[in-house]
């Protein structure tokens, strides 16, 4: 103990008297400096002008971002690979195995400059791919439309976003009081009645929303929205990568499920898709969701490899140029770890409370 | 799901084609279209990289006269790209810390007791090789480099980390707050950092903390820093291994009268170490994957390597041959390795039931 | 339980933070001498490393110099096939190394990032970059480095398609452009843009290839970087005809070697390499005539330089034969130049700005007389 807080105050001494001399300056004052360089990717407003502390913000969202994206990618690719492993058709099965052991098998860092030389390959604006007036793939980058709200946007979207709200809370208890007492409307309409108060949120205020359309101009495309290439590379291989892993934990959730859970369904006249969304997903949930959990996290994690290919997340701009300007590296790389600690402790208390509302469950049943 | 398969008639390939590839009209138009496109990309793919590739030259030039791949590039370079720029009549010694490498992975095949010891001795050995002194001439780490120097990073990296791991799936159950505590700070807050950041701080914060005028070389930062990041990670897995001991077993070496140290140390560690191997071997695969990290703070590794043969003008713009190249030596080598470790767990399992 | 891991990592944060005490009420002690450390390689500059002459010392001491690197730039710094560290800027280590040792292959080469170069020279794992790296006050003043003079003049421009038929970078307004991000360049380009009132989409990527890559392959309108990068990324082009580097120059980089702060003999040597180069060329001096002239010459100047009379080199510390066997070992500015980037190599670069001062026409090396 006394070795450890002596060699501590030993580090933190060297680092004081080497800073010193070196003409470093420490504390986080740097903060409110203005940074003076640009961000190609920002979700608020960011100008060079912005300080330190705004370029934390712009790299933190643009971190969350793709992390979004890539679990929501990651999920979809590895719950079909995850599936399709354990499939009936042997090609089927054989073609997600080998998707698998390549994902998982080759390093992450070489799967993401593979696919940003991908991207490259794309053919340049003027004979991009793509279905004309909708969406068009470049090597600058994928462009979509990007719906434009009116003076009444705001309102048919609070409207909107209400009738969902209020249909899945409907639905959600029709599904349990089905549940628990046998005979109650089916969840169904819950659904139902938030699709009718969006198209009717819709109605009423005129239809407000548009599409802004991608289109060649100028230079390239401008309108819609478009995720450079940086983007679209980085968010193909995290999923790419942890889809394989999220497939295998997956197919380790399946197997858990005793195979006559599967047979019985089927017995009881529940087609293969319906026994498995019903009775064998939710089943083996149980045993997913907690290796599920630490994949996002990984993914979270990987996101910051973005530096490789220039994709403007926190680690690229504040522990990268930030920290080159500044030369607080100390300062620079807590802050970005305190970041991370921060994502990584709330998917574990996540994680805890999923354990515990799972075994309360297991013992209520 | 293998006892009925067992109770049905004998297959013939029909009957196998008719169960496999085309149960139903969807699994048919399923088969048809894989089919179709699997053979499409592994046609492709071939073409590319053997039918049409170059395998030799000096420069991207003596392969402007096909379309397909530069292997040229990984041919030309082939030294490097195996053992950096170690010293061209000292390449025995990379042959040796080779064998010492292997002699330090041995306990994980092994696996009795006294094979851990040379887990450390063949690292130590890696090193002396390597990096001289006494009878050899001092070689600098500057010149280590290319897949070597993967392998070298992740095994010893993995072997310093695990007694480090130990110690921290340990302390994680110490009943003294503050070592648990400070095991699962530790723990977590490795566990939560990507590893990038961390290599930023052994490239740019660790040289702060020694004194004015002392530098540890970069590789030997880079090795601590992993080595830590690799514990934390390990300790997950040897708690997992712990948590499968039964408690009867540490209850009936106190009642022998054992205290709880030797406890530990003779009943409950071999055992949990045992039940650990398949979990400990996954980390290592990832981390023996992160190694080619390494280059973002300019270690030649592999990646480093092929990186820097893109630096040179003969060989501008064979980016496509330098990262499938990398690609496909990791996943040799990890695909080999999860494998083994998989039948190793179904061995394993296999046991258990036996009991 | 989540309590104590949220309270173990704040203690382990502020343990990290422990080090970075306000600035004013830091003790302004010498740093301690460290004693050698068993086991720790290169502990060669043990002692106070930043009085004058320690660093030189250390060397000698250790039979190499340790020099910083980049790992990989096109002309500058790279390893041939055969794996020998090649370029303009490693063989101005190799011309330090033959200055100080007398063996121009004396060398350790330490590659290094753009992130880490200047940790490594502070803390002593390398004695002198060699590191394209612009000479820049902020460097200059507070850092606790010395930038020992310039081997490169360079600045930042514009690579574009001629099929664009553009004239000037103003009319890049709302284009795509391709930049090395962490990078000076990256700023320039902010400010310059900024200042004309213009927009620009960056691409930005983490090496100097990769942007290059993006360029040829159309992901971007225009490529910026130093003009002597742009020259090497035009003439990898399939056609290098097709593109044309705009006349604009919106910055300036002047690259040179740096050291630590505190050994001025140490910077007068690194200083004096790059100036017997200079002189080296003006004088006619070649890596093959050098014994010759060195026999024969009776210009004093020629005679001082090359340790005939004068007793220089030692007024430095150094043989006096230093700049003859420098010469001999890797050639004069001019050779270094166009073996490496210049005419004899595949880049092809004009010695433009990095021309001799009374050179046709007339560039901006220049130096101070042999006296």
């Amino acid at each position: 103990m006394a070795v450890l807080v002596l060699t501590a105050w030993w580090m933190g001494h060297n680092a004081e008297v080497n800073m010193q001399t070196r003409g470093v300056a420490s504390g986080f004052d740097f903060l409110d400096r203005p940074a003076g360089f640009d961000i190609t990717q920002a979700l608020v407003p960011y100008e060079p002008t912005d300080t330190h502390r705004r370029v934390f913000l712009v790299g933190a969202l643009n971190t969350l971002l793709v992390a979004a994206l890539g679990i929501a990618a990651a999920t979809g690719l590895g719950l079909l690979a995850g599936v399709l492993r354990v499939s009936r058709n042997y090609l089927a099965r054989t073609a997600a195995t080998a998707y698998v052991e390549l994902a998982r098998n080759t390093p992450l860092p070489v799967q993401i400059l593979v696919w940003y030389n991908l991207m490259l390959v794309a053919p340049p604006p003027k004979d991009a791919l793509g279905i004309d007036g909708l969406i068009f793939l470049t090597n600058r980058g994928l462009y979509l439309p990007k719906p434009v709200f009116n003076a009444e946007g705001g309102t048919a979207l609070a409207a909107g976003g209400a009738a969902v709200v209020v249909g899945a809370l409907l639905a959600s208890w029709l599904k349990r009081r089905r549940t628990f007492t046998g005979h109650a409307p089916s969840p169904r309409w819950g659904w139902a009645l938030a699709v009718a108060g969006v198209v009717a949120a819709l109605v009423v205020t005129g239809n407000p929303t548009g599409f802004d359309l991608p289109h060649l101009e100028g230079w390239g495309f401008t309108g819609g929205v478009s995720l450079a290439p940086a983007l679209t590379a980085l968010w193909a291989a995290l999923s790419f990568y942890t889809g394989g892993f999220i497939a295998e934990v997956v197919r380790g959730g399946l197997n858990a499920v005793s195979p006559g859970q599967g047979e019985a369904a089927r017995s009881l006249g529940l087609d293969e898709g319906q026994a498995l969304s019903l009775v064998v997903l939710p089943q083996a949930m149980r045993v997913i969701v907690p290796p599920l959990a630490s994949q996002y996290l990984n993914l979270t994690k990987n996101s910051s490899l973005a530096v490789i290919i220039g994709y403007p997340d926190l680690v690229a701009v504040f522990a990268g140029t930030s920290l080159n300007q500044t030369g607080q590296a100390i300062e620079t790389l807590a802050l970005v770890m305190a970041f991370y600690l921060v994502i990584s402790l709330s998917i574990s208390a996540f994680m805890n409370w999923w354990n515990s509302r799972s075994a309360v469950w297991a013992v209520s049943r | 799901m293998s006892a009925p398969a067992r109770l049905r008639p004998r297959s013939s390939p029909f009957v196998w084609l008719r169960r496999n590839l085309f149960a139903t009209p969807f699994d048919a138009v399923l088969t048809v279209s894989l089919t179709v496109l699997i053979a499409w990309g592994l046609w492709s793919a071939l073409q590319w990289a053997v039918i049409d590739a170059t395998w030799v030259g000096d420069s991207r030039a003596a392969c402007e006269a096909r379309d397909g791949a530069c292997w040229a590039i990984v041919t030309a370079r082939w030294r490097q790209v195996v053992a950096g720029f170690y010293p061209e009549g000292h390449l025995w010694r990379v042959a040796a810390a080779g064998v010492c490498l292997a002699m330090a992975v041995s306990p994980v095949v092994v696996r009795k007791g006294w094979s851990f010891a040379l887990a450390p001795l063949g690292v130590v050995g890696a090193f002396a090789f390597l990096g001289g002194g006494g009878l050899l001439p001092r070689v600098p780490t500057e010149y280590w480099g290319g897949v070597f120097l993967n392998f070298l990073i992740g095994i010893s990296g993995a072997v310093f980390a695990l007694p480090l791991g130990i110690l921290l799936a340990l302390g994680r159950r110490s009943h003294l707050p503050v070592i648990k505590t400070l095991s699962v700070g530790f723990i977590e807050i490795v566990r939560g950092a990507p590893l990038i950041t961390l290599l930023f701080m052994a490239s740019v914060v660790l040289p702060l903390f020694t004194p004015t005028g002392v530098s540890l070389d970069k590789l030997t930062r880079a090795l601590v820093v992993i080595t830590l990041f690799e514990s934390a990670y390990m300790a997950e897995s040897i708690r997992g291994g712990l948590q499968a001991v039964p408690k009867g077993q540490s209850e009936a070496a106190r009642a022998l009268g054992l205290d709880p140290w030797r406890t530990t140390a003779l009943i409950v560690l071999p055992q949990a170490l045992r039940v650990a191997i398949p979990a400990i071997v996954n980390t290592f695969i990832g981390l023996f994957k992160d190694t080619t990290l390494v280059y973002v703070i300019a270690l030649l590794d592999v990646t480093g390597v092929m990186r820097q043969a893109l630096a040179d003008y003969s060989w501008q713009g064979l980016e496509a041959e330098a990262y499938v190249f990398i690609a496909l030596v990791f996943w040799i080598t990890c695909f080999a390795i999860s494998r083994w470790s998989a039948r190793l767990e179904r061995a394993g399992g296999r046991l258990k039931e036996a009991r | 339980m989540l309590k104590r891991i949220t309270a173990a990592a704040v203690l382990a944060i502020t343990a990290l933070l422990a080090g970075c005490k306000d600035p004013g009420s830091a003790v302004s002690e010498p740093p301690p001498a460290a004693a050698p450390v068993e086991g720790v390689p290169d502990a060669g500059l043990a002692g106070k490393p930043r009085a004058s002459g320690e660093t030189l010392k250390a060397i000698r001491a250790r039979g190499r110099l340790n020099c910083g690197v980049n790992p990989g730039l096109v002309g500058f710094s790279y390893t041939d096939n055969r794996g020998r560290w090649r370029g303009f800027d490693v063989d101005f280590c190799r011309a330090t190394a033959a200055a100080v040792l007398g063996n121009p292959e004396a060398v350790r080469f330490v590659p290094l990032s753009s992130k880490e170069r200047f940790t490594a020279l502070q803390s002593g794992e390398v004695d002198v970059l060699w590191r394209n790296t612009s000479w820049t006050f902020s460097r200059d003043a507070s850092n606790g480095l010395d930038f020992a003079g310039v081997n490169y003049f360079d600045g930042q421009g514009f690579l574009v398609r001629r099929s664009l038929e553009l004239n000037s970078a103003t009319e890049l307004n709302g284009a795509r452009i391709c930049v090395q991000t962490g990078s000076t360049t990256e700023l320039n380009l902010a400010d310059w843009f900024r200042a004309k009132g213009l927009k620009y989409d960056a691409v930005v990527v983490d090496t100097e290839d990769q942007a290059r890559a993006n360029y040829a392959k159309e992901a971007c309108d225009a490529f910026t970087a130093d003009i002597s990068a742009l020259a090497a990324a035009r003439s990898t082009m399939n056609s290098p005809g097709a593109h044309v580097i705009l006349p604009e120059v919106i910055s300036k980089e002047p690259l040179g070697p740096v050291v630590r702060q505190g050994d001025d003999q140490w910077a007068d040597i690194v200083r004096w390499v790059l100036n017997a180069s200079i002189l080296a060329e003006e004088f006619g001096i070649t890596a093959k005539n050098v014994d010759e002239v060195r026999k024969t010459s009776t210009n004093p100047e020629v005679r001082r330089l090359l340790g005939v009379e004068g007793g220089y080199g030692r007024t430095m510390g150094l043989s006096d034969e230093w700049a003859y066997r420098q010469i001999a070992g890797v050639g004069n500015y001019g050779e270094i130049f166009e073996r490496n980037v210049g005419q004899a190599s595949p880049l092809k670069l004009a010695r433009g700005m990095n021309a001799l001062w009374n050179a046709n026409p007339p560039g901006l090396m220049y130096a101070p007389p042999m006296r």
